[in-house]
């Protein structure tokens, strides 16, 4: 490990390539899912607490994003769709990367003790603890249970989000955390079976790699199983009512078709189609986490009516 | 009088400083707004002045006495 990899500088950084630091896009699903978090919590906030602690929990993601650019920069540079973000790209320095990282880190954890409570700045700390030093530094070079253990810093989110209203957490909170983390794993070993040459060339111990293509298959169908019943179970609670759990029984329906359609096709046919059924499926990963979010806060809303809810 | 034209390197980091500018300066709004907030918790703010207040009298029973 005494290899030192050096980018070359292209220009100037502008103020995007240090916004593109923070990934934007993983901050996006961070603040929808910490919204409903702190939306559909027993207790009101403020809407300029809520405010202020949704923006310092993004912040804190990206934050954490940063750091994760900053130590993964050599992968990044070898995989086609890492490969132009801002280190790799030569447009900002690994140094700068961990500069800013650390800085919103510490911004984004005191802004938002003070903002909400100590709780919930304690849960983000952790967050970002979890994803740059056990996620990146540690867990995903070495074991291809990288991707469900890191699963655990994305899930994070909505529980901060209901921290942030109740000051603790509670079944509720948990389930939603239970949601994500369960989600992670066909969502993301359902884009290592199409981006195969990326994980194989950088070393990354995916599961295709370490475990091949069919044991990556059954394990999309085996999370995408054990996902179902975290789903209704969250329906069933205070968050859910008949809204939900109509959305969450439709939504896991199509899911459970998409990972058995996964499991039962050979390699060569997905190699024929150029992993079609595989695409949709991650496609639609992302749609069943947006609408099944979606679903707790239309219920919070109906609930708000005197509709929704388990009376 | 004459002022020395910029130099090249604030055109090129133009960007960089208007961003950050601008970053800091919702910062120092969103402190100003969470202060309000927090130290009203979201009722008007008023105290003595020199006149009669009477909303800002004690209530009869259960108010504390000077």
């Amino acid at each position: 490990m005494s290899d030192v990899q050096t980018y070359q500088q292209s220009g100037e950084a502008q103020f995007g390539d240090y916004v593109a630091l923070l990934k934007p896009r993983v901050m996006s699903l961070v603040v929808f899912t910490a919204l409903v978090g702190l939306l559909v919590a027993p207790v009101g906030v403020h809407p300029v607490v809520g405010f202020a602690a949704i923006l310092f929990i993004a912040l804190g993601a990206g934050a954490s994003g940063a750091l994760n650019m900053w130590w993964d920069a050599d992968i990044d540079a070898v995989m086609n769709r890492t490969k132009t973000r801002p280190v790799p790209a030569g447009k900002v320095q690994a140094g700068e990367a961990l500069g800013l990282g650390m800085a919103l880190s510490g911004i984004a954890v005191v802004m938002l003790a003070l903002s909400a409570n100590l709780f919930a700045a304690g849960l983000l700390a952790f967050t970002i603890f979890f994803y740059a030093v056990v996620y990146s530094m540690w867990l995903k070079r070495l074991t291809p249970q990288n991707i469900v253990i890191g699963g655990a810093a994305g899930a994070f989110p909505p529980m901060i989000g209901w921290a942030v209203a109740t000051g603790g957490v509670s079944v509720e909170s948990a389930l939603m955390f239970g949601l994500i983390f369960m989600w992670t794993p066909p969502h993301f070993w359902a884009l290592a079976l199409f981006m195969k040459e990326d994980y194989h060339k950088a070393g990354v111990p995916m599961l295709t790699v370490t475990h091949g293509r069919a044991e990556t298959r059954r394990q999309i169908l085996i999370y995408t199983v054990l996902l179902a019943p975290v789903s209704i179970w969250a329906a069933l609670t205070t968050i859910g009512g008949p809204f939900t759990l109509a959305v969450a029984v439709v939504l896991n329906a199509i899911f459970l078709k998409g990972a058995y359609d996964i499991w039962k096709r050979p390699e060569a046919q997905a190699e024929g189609d150029k992993y079609a059924v595989e695409k949709t499926f991650f496609k639609f990963s992302l749609a069943y986490l947006f609408l099944h979010f979606a679903a707790f806060l239309v219920e919070a809303l109906l609930k708000t009516y005197g509709l929704g809810g388990w009376a | 009088m004459s002022f020395r034209p910029d130099h090249e390197l604030h055109q090129r980091r133009f960007s960089r400083n208007l961003g950050l500018g601008l970053t800091l300066v919702a910062f120092v709004v969103l402190v100003f707004a969470l202060t309000v907030v927090k130290v009203t918790r979201g009722d008007p703010m008023q105290a003595f002045d020199h006149t009669v207040r009477p909303e800002l009298q004690p209530a009869a029973t259960g108010g504390t006495q000077p």
